[in-house]
């Protein structure tokens, strides 16, 4: 096959069609993945929720509402509730203290503050040490446990808290993800 | 060189990663577990195979002063429909392969085939050579994140069969060039015997 010369209208004109038939064919697969793809990020965050929280009749996610937090930002909440009763309180809440970037968590509160479960929505830590967070040893520790009197801290800082081993930033984070969560619901009067 | 050749070659005689040594970054990066490393051969091969096609179909078409962004935009196509289809339907190991998978349209590997072979062969070998080159890269890197799972976590594919922990190192970035520098020592060594 004949090479097409590089005159500057040929060029012009296959740069210009190739970018066109990508484009459309971008636009196609996008509009056939939108919906999936926010029917996933939706699983994920109500997963979550129904992990934190005990059993509900409401739905949460309709329910949402923000807080202001300690440092300016603001964090979701979603009340659990059975039969118009709040049974306890999801906060999507976060740090950015993490051994490399943000880490998000999901914190569940019952009304009188104490922590009913936790999970570990995203983060960018280190494998096989960092992300020993999401597993139960770690963070199964603050369950029913109140932060009015069990101190958010790793004991290396004073606190209450197992760290990780070789992991202390993880841990810290952690601990300041949820402190934050705390303090957030305490503000708004909730617990 | 006939078909069958051309489709092999990608994995022993010029496999990218263990001979080439081209696109070496994702395949340090997300080889921590077999699963991952398996998971990002496929989602590149997937972008190989395309671009090679689409590359070498047009590949009369594109003049020759304008065929490298020519070749990007295709390239980048390809990448942002992986993109979109494992974050629509595989979420889990999209948000452990992260960055990588749109890094994939940087990777020499691409860019290197449609270059190097698609532009200047026929469909069909150009399609061969792609599927060759993928396969070898999954390879690759399925048996680089398997090698690192074991050794540093004690498990393949999740599946834990010691208690407590592996060789931490493997897990990290050093313990992913130990092992991808012994896996290229044991090719040359092969195919150092081969030859003689």
């Amino acid at each position: 096959m004949a090479k097409t010369e590089s005159t500057f209208k040929n060029m012009a004109l296959a740069l210009t069609l190739i970018s066109m038939v990508s484009a459309t064919c971008l636009g196609f697969v996008y509009e056939l993945t939108k919906k999936p793809i926010a029917l996933s990020n939706l699983n994920k965050k109500i997963t979550a929720i129904k992990q934190v929280v005990p059993e509900f009749t409401n739905n949460p996610n309709d329910e949402m509402f923000r807080l202001p937090a300690d440092n300016g930002d603001s964090l979701d909440i979603y009340p659990a509730k059975q039969n118009d009763i709040i049974v306890g309180y999801a906060v999507n809440t976060y740090t950015t203290e993490g051994f490399s970037g943000e880490i998000i968590l999901m914190s569940g509160f019952s009304p009188d503050g104490t922590i009913i479960n936790i999970t570990v929505l995203e983060h960018k830590e280190t494998p096989g040490l960092g992300t020993k967070m999401a597993e139960p040893l770690f963070k199964d520790q603050f369950n029913n446990k109140n932060p009015e009197e069990f101190e958010l801290r790793v004991k290396k800082d004073g606190g209450q808290v197992d760290a990780i081993t070789a992991a202390t930033i993880s841990s810290r984070a952690f601990c300041d993800a949820v402190q934050r969560a705390y303090n957030t619901l305490k503000k708004g009067g909730l617990i | 060189m006939n078909q069958m050749q051309n489709f092999t070659k990608g994995f022993i005689k010029e496999n990218p990663i263990l001979v080439l040594v081209l696109g070496a970054c994702p395949a340090l990066a997300t080889t921590s577990s077999a699963l991952n490393g398996f998971g990002m051969g496929i989602a590149t091969t997937f972008v190989l195979v395309g671009s090679n096609l689409v590359v070498s179909l047009l590949s009369g078409l594109i003049p020759d002063k304008v065929r490298i962004p020519a070749f990007i935009v295709v390239i980048a196509s390809f990448v942002t429909i992986v993109d979109l289809v494992m974050q629509a339907y595989v979420p889990d190991l999209y948000k452990t392969l992260g960055i990588f998978i749109p890094l994939i349209v940087v990777n020499c590997i691409v860019l290197g085939r449609a270059e190097a072979f698609a532009s200047k062969n026929n469909v069909l070998s150009s399609l061969i050579d792609g599927l060759g080159m993928g396969l070898g890269f999954t390879m690759a890197l399925g048996i680089l994140g398997a090698l690192r799972e074991i050794l540093g976590n004690g498990s393949i594919l999740d599946i834990k069969f010691i208690s407590g922990d592996g060789i931490l190192v493997f897990i990290l970035a050093p313990g992913a060039f130990i092992a991808l520098g012994y896996m290229i020592a044991l090719i040359r060594k092969i195919k150092k015997h081969k030859i003689s």
